[in-house]
């Protein structure tokens, strides 16, 4: 009863978005307040709906109901409590659910925040928003309805892809798709501005936080889903230029391009037109990242299943966002108000540079992502895009931009002085040469590739840091009085330096897996195998039975020069239900290095294939991306970015100018 | 400087950017994509030794041999022929005799295959897309089997 709800309360969603898309548009057309309103009170009906919805799906779960198609390809009675319930967005029809939910929970909080957004600019916002949603209902409700029953229900169901069986799976989707679909509000409100015609410093202070909470969700769900890869796989890699990594990537480089776009439109009214097509570009890659995932384009434990009726419909979503966009864009940009100029040697410039190159960047894993799929359709070839196209082409553009951060972050505002900008970057630069060169020297014949990066993530953190110092001290000022001008920097500035110094803490991380050292082995009780300094013995392997599989646990002693460092396991898992091994590795965490063991074949005689990794570093390549989201989020608490903040409502009176 | 001057400016170094990346596209386009083959494709095409490709088919029932230190050798076919393959290392958990399978690597001078990755799928009922493509073609699809229960 309650599933037949939940779609009943889905299909009502889809009205009541149709309701949302239509008639607040009506409304800010013939400028007419009330229908306006409309927009708000729609907008928190369909979160009502969709929570619903999920809601009973998610009871269907938790209650293992097999008359449940859904349920019964992706759960089992024994599955764990947990995965029970992120199993609900474990699959494809669950996860396009989650999708929509959080789309209306992002509408809703636009809704709810009437105080800081102008009513007309909310509702033709909400009007966009409501057609996504439309389209992604449309899209469930025909081709991946999640409430379909079977006749006659089966006893048992068929269990959950055990790769998928981890909290991996609860955190990673759900930290993905905020950082997606946020960036459908900054299309959202692009759409608006457009539709409007007019654009000013206020709705780049609206659309910031946006970006920016978008941007740090998409930070962390990218990092979340590469720390899973590499521990649940089993072979140790944390990035395959895998199209469907790629395809997170993309609109992670768009939005970040986005979040310095955003300021210098807030701080100098500049970059407008470039700003909004930003933002439209940034959430067609979202989209093109779900088309990408969910059509079945490509195999990948992402695509649970293939339907080509799906395909193309996502791939008309595809066109009709991205194609009416950019068609709204090419008519209405022209009629926005030119933005003020600046000085190429400025911060401003910088920003420019700065999107530049990450546009660029993108533009490259655009084309490694897409042109397999293009060569395919053309010719029938088929190609393999992997990470040696990436490392020549990706690679060679974001260096010089890393080497430009801290120059960039410490020019001034409207005209920089560039030779007095690096003088104050002298130190800095000394330091990381030192350390790089020391480095180099000590490296004992490993490769030179390491110390490099390590020295230009070393650069990248001072000279993140640089940029306090030298705006709190100067030579003379007396410590205390320099700390306590420090600490009354905006938050915003801080935000900026952790987040900066976040990228160089991943890069020193990428750049110590040049130092990674491996060994095979097929090992026997008591036989050892190691890699670099460490060692592994092989010290019992055992049997167990859990709920719903049953493994070979092997038990591994853990030394480095003959001191002992603890025990690891690793298991060989056999899902009973699916009849699907799994490897689980064994990870020893020391200090911010790991030793990493992964178990193989068991052979007839007993003997089991072994490997044993050695990565040093390797855990600042995830600490690097929640120190940048942590970045973004001390920027996000800065009191001038605040919705509702007592100075916004002034300077909306003053700044809102019609284009025309 | 004007207005325009400086738009053209920015224009400018936009163009500068798109060329430079649109070279170490191109360059790259030529060295660094892999192919993807069947052992027929192999034949047809005549790849070189020494040629990085991928190759894609099922496991020969049978043709799985283990030596010391984790090598492994098997034969990957499909309708019509079939190819040595030598490897050193792990073997993805879902690799196994007649299932599907990718490797990729490059021919020696004796036309054994020697690969230094080979994938497996991610799904018990899934198979790699290429392989599925190529079965297909060839005539030889069977279909995936099917466990999802019948929907009335």
């Amino acid at each position: 009863m309650l599933v037949e709800a939940g779609h009943f309360a889905l299909a009502l969603a889809l009205g009541l978005s149709l309701i949302q898309f239509v008639v607040p548009l009506w409304g800010a057309r013939s400028n007419d307040p009330v229908l306006m309103a409309v927009a708000p009170a729609a907008a928190l009906a369909v979160l009502a709906c969709l929570g619903f919805a999920f809601l009973s799906l998610t009871v269907a779960y938790v209650t293992s109901d097999f008359s449940v198609l859904n349920v019964v390809e992706n759960s089992h009675s024994t599955k764990p409590m947990i995965y029970k319930i992120s199993g609900v967005w474990g699959n494809h029809e669950g996860s396009m659910l989650l999708w929509v939910l959080i789309l209306a929970l992002f509408g809703a909080v636009v809704a709810l925040a009437r105080n800081s957004v102008p009513a007309r600019l909310q509702a033709n916002t909400l009007a966009v928003q409501g057609l996504v949603t439309v389209a992604f209902l449309l899209f469930i409700l025909t081709t991946s309805n999640p409430f379909t029953r079977v006749v006659p229900m089966p006893a048992e169901g068929q269990d959950l892809n055990p790769l998928l069986q981890d909290l991996g799976l609860a955190i990673h989707p759900p930290l993905l798709y905020i950082g997606y679909v946020g960036f459908s509000i900054c299309f959202a409100f692009a759409c608006a501005a457009l539709i409007d015609g007019r654009i000013d410093a206020v709705w780049a202070r609206i659309v910031r936080p946006w970006t920016l909470g978008a941007w740090v969700f998409l930070t962390l769900g990218i990092a979340m889903g590469s720390y899973w890869a590499y521990y649940e796989l089993g072979w140790g890699g944390w990035w395959f230029w895998d199209p469907v990594e790629n395809a997170s990537l993309m609109p992670w480089l768009a939005g970040t391009a986005l979040v310095h776009s955003t300021v210098v439109m807030e701080k100098r009214d500049a970059l407008k037109v470039w700003t909004i097509l930003l933002a439209i570009l940034t959430f067609s890659l979202s989209l093109l990242g779900t088309f990408l995932v969910r059509s079945g384009v490509l195999t990948s434990v992402h695509s649970f299943a293939v339907d080509p009726e799906r395909g193309v419909f996502i791939l008309g979503i595809l066109v009709l966002f991205i194609g009416g966009s950019l068609t709204l864009f090419a008519w209405r940009a022209p009629l926005l108000k030119q933005g003020g100029l600046f000085a190429p040697v400025s911060r401003e410039g910088a920003l420019v540079l700065n999107n530049l190159f990450l546009a660029t960047a993108c533009a490259t894993v655009f084309i490694g992502t897409l042109y397999p799929l293009a060569l395919e359709v053309v010719t029938g070839d088929k190609i393999s895009v992997g990470a040696p196209f990436f490392n020549f082409t990706f690679l060679p553009l974001v260096v010089p931009l890393l080497l430009l951060v801290p120059l960039g972050q410490t020019l001034a505002w409207k005209r920089g002085n560039f030779l007095g900008t690096a003088q104050r970057l002298y130190a800095v630069l000394g330091i990381s040469l030192i350390a790089t060169l020391a480095l180099v020297a000590f490296r004992n014949g490993g490769p030179v590739a390491a110390p490099l990066g390590i020295g230009l993530g070393i650069y990248l953190i001072l000279g993140s840091f640089n940029e306090i110092v030298t705006r709190s001290w100067s030579r003379g000022t007396p410590l205390a009085s320099a700390w306590r001008k420090a600490s009354g920097l905006p938050r915003s500035t801080w935000g900026t330096v952790l987040a900066h110094a976040g990228v160089g803490v991943t890069v020193i991380g990428i750049a110590a897996t040049a130092w990674d050292a491996e060994g095979l082995g097929t090992l026997k009780i008591g036989d050892t195998m190691r890699a670099g300094a460490y060692e592994a013995r092989l010290e019992r392997v055992v049997p167990r039975q859990a709920a719903n599989y049953r493994e070979d646990v092997a038990t591994l002693r853990i030394s480095r020069g003959g001191r002992e460092l603890g025990t690891v396991e690793t298991m060989k898992r056999l899902y009973v239900t699916r009849g699907m091994p799994t490897t689980e590795a064994g990870i020893m965490t020391v200090g911010l290095s790991q030793v990493y063991v992964s178990i193989g074949e068991i052979l007839p005689d007993g003997s089991i294939g072994m490997r044993i990794y050695h990565k040093p570093l390797v855990l600042l390549i995830w600490l690097g991306a929640v120190v940048m989201a942590a970045g973004g989020t001390l920027s996000l608490t800065d009191r001038r970015l605040r919705i509702g903040a007592p100075s916004r409502a002034r300077a909306m009176q003053a700044a809102s100018v019609p284009a025309e | 400087m004007t207005r325009k001057q400086r738009r053209l400016t920015l224009i400018g170094v936009a163009g500068c950017f798109l060329a430079i990346a649109l070279g170490l596209v191109f360059y790259a386009m030529n060295d660094t994509i892999v192919f993807f083959n069947s052992p027929a494709d192999v034949v047809a095409k005549n790849v070189q030794p020494g040629t990085r490709f991928r190759l894609g088919g099922l496991v020969k029932e049978g043709s799985v041999q283990r030596g010391d230190n984790q090598q492994v050798a098997f034969e990957v076919m499909d309708a019509e022929r079939s190819i040595k393959v030598s490897y050193q290392g792990m073997l993805p958990d879902l690799f196994r005799e007649g299932q599907g399978v990718v490797a990729e690597g490059m021919l020696d001078p004796a036309g054994i295959f020697k690969a230094d990755t080979v994938l497996a799928k991610h799904d018990e009922n899934y198979m790699p897309r290429e392989v599925a493509d190529t079965l297909k073609k060839q005539g030889h699809w069977q279909g995936e089997a099917s466990a999802a229960p019948p929907t009335q």
